[in-house]
């Protein structure tokens, strides 16, 4: 009987079958945008990232706790109703450096993303999309990070 | 060689919820070891996830995600049996691809 | 799902929030947010592989291990343990079970992986071990057996061991773990003389620790106990630890196990 590590295990032939199916997002094929992961602060991110000056609008539903026990995971979660968000971005305004990390959707996933993040210090987290005819919206939130204690 | 990523995948509805769960150091670069010595970066740059062999989502990633990620999203336009396929490369040119089917 | 439901939640309290919302509340808050998609899924995954796997000078799995419910039933074998076993003559901890069947299954030296650094060689593998067997019990209630003399006497053990303060603090596990209400920085500390509930204190352990992304056993969660009362550390896998989880894990009975789960 299969474990589950080994039902999850496949070959280098399904990796290869990817290469060449469908349609591919443009960012896939980009390199990665060292610029970006490598600014500091807010409009340094979105000056690397080419975009505009963003709106705030409550058609991003931005979710993330109050606090965090640890810096090191944070859970955020976005999501979306809006037509034609091409792009999202998660910024973590005091961080060493603030872009954590930006997903690209089709019209085939719903516009929306939950992932952990690590944050430094609390900070406003910012969570940014980019919209195929340009417009640029965002909702944030601060997230008050503690250390903890030593306990469980 | 890493270890297997842990996928879920259940319709819910027209689509079907993906959990993702990657077993990755995800080194931020600016940690010291023991010897005071800077442990250098080590981390995902880059993920897709595709739905029978299309890619459906990507992104890019930087050293402030999570170690061991975890990264939700759901697919349209699913059905159970159909495959999710989630692959990722780090910044040492490391990848993997694991698949999981719909359930 | 419950993930969608729990964020439904939160959108819908995603308004003003009132002046002094509870931070017992808000640390609850970020805990129901990371419980599905637990990390530590990564280590019983891994686990289960072990357990199947032919390892070891005599290149055997440990499918024939017996965690007390019979060789190779894993599935209920978490919450009665610690007991006592036959074969050791001995009251056994899960760690220390899992010592014994590499060492007369596989051929390894358990002494050797005893005396092995957390994090290093061996001691990875039995991480995914715990977390794969305890994660096999998850939702069951404890129910450790006290029906031997030896159960019942490394019952009374553990239960001086949790109130003997020694060290330069003068410490004793009851210092932290005596009382209701209890708090170290934002982390309640749960009353080990009782049952503190579901999927709290013993019930809690193997856990995935967020802070360093590390699976600890409940032998990792007290030696670090035993480190922050500036003890020497126990001996792993010793009749001292033994004894402790007998007491925790009696005081314990009925409580649901929620592990492994995901800590701080």
């Amino acid at each position: 009987m299969q474990t589950r590590r080994e039902m999850m295990r496949r070959s280098a032939a399904v990796a290869a079958l990817l290469g060449g199916a469908g349609v591919l997002p443009a960012q896939a094929q980009t390199a990665w945008n060292k610029g970006a992961f490598e600014a500091k602060g807010v409009e340094g991110v979105l000056k690397a990232l080419g975009v505009a000056k963003p709106v705030e609008s409550q058609d991003i539903v931005f979710t993330a706790p109050d606090i965090a026990e640890n810096g090191a995971v944070v859970p955020i979660a976005v999501s979306t109703a809006l037509p034609g968000v091409r792009r999202i971005a998660f910024l973590v305004e005091k961080n060493p450096t603030t872009l954590a990390g930006v997903f690209e959707f089709s019209d085939a996933v719903e516009t929306g993303v939950g992932t952990r993040i690590k944050m430094g210090e609390t900070s406003n987290v910012l969570a940014v999309a980019i919209l195929g005819d340009g417009k640029v919206l965002y909702a944030q939130k601060e997230v008050k990070v503690t250390l903890g204690g030593c306990g469980g | 060689m890493s270890d297997p990523m842990r996928i879920r995948a259940q319709v819910q509805g027209s689509g079907a919820i993906v959990r993702v769960l990657m077993s990755h150091e995800m080194e931020t670069g600016l940690r010291k070891d023991a010897a005071g010595k800077t442990i250098p970066a080590w981390h995902i740059t880059e993920v897709t996830a595709a739905l029978n062999g299309k890619t459906v989502l990507s992104a890019q990633w930087g050293t402030a995600i999570a170690k061991n990620p975890f990264t939700q999203f759901t697919v349209k336009g699913a059905k159970a049996g159909d495959k999710i396929t989630i692959s990722w490369v780090d910044n040492h040119g490391d990848k993997r691809t694991d698949e999981a089917t719909i359930a | 799902m419950r993930a969608i439901v729990l964020l439904g939640a939160l959108v819908a309290a995603a308004g003003p929030a009132p002046a002094q919302t509870s931070t017992a509340d808000g640390i609850a808050q970020y805990r129901a947010l990371l419980a599905d998609g637990n990390p530590a899924e990564l280590w019983e995954a891994k686990g289960e592989a072990l357990w199947k796997q032919p390892r070891g000078p005599k290149s055997a799995s440990l499918e024939a291990c017996d965690l007390g419910k019979g060789p190779g039933v894993v599935k209920g074998a978490f919450v009665e343990l610690p007991r006592w076993f036959a074969d050791t003559q001995r009251v056994q901890d899960l760690e220390s079970r899992l010592l014994s069947c590499m060492q007369a299954l596989q051929g390894f030296d358990a002494a050797a992986i005893a005396a092995t650094p957390f994090g290093k060689g061996e001691q990875v593998n039995i991480e995914a071990l715990v977390a794969y067997v305890s994660a096999a019990s998850r939702g069951l209630r404890f129910n450790l057996p006290q029906s031997r003399a030896e159960e019942r006497q490394m019952y009374e053990v553990g239960k001086r061991v949790f109130h003997f303060r020694a060290g330069p603090y003068d410490f004793a596990c009851v210092s932290c773990h005596g009382e209701a209400g209890k708090r170290i920085r934002l982390q309640d500390l749960p009353n080990l003389t009782i049952n503190p509930g579901d999927g709290v204190g013993f019930a809690a352990w193997p856990a995935y620790r967020v802070s360093s992304g590390e699976l600890w056993g409940m032998q990792r969660r007290l030696n670090d106990c035993y480190r922050q009362q500036r003890f020497p550390y126990p001996g792993y896998a010793s009749d001292a630890t033994i004894a402790l989880g007998v007491y925790m894990g009696v005081q314990a009975k009925g409580a649901q196990s929620s592990a492994p789960s995901i800590k701080r």
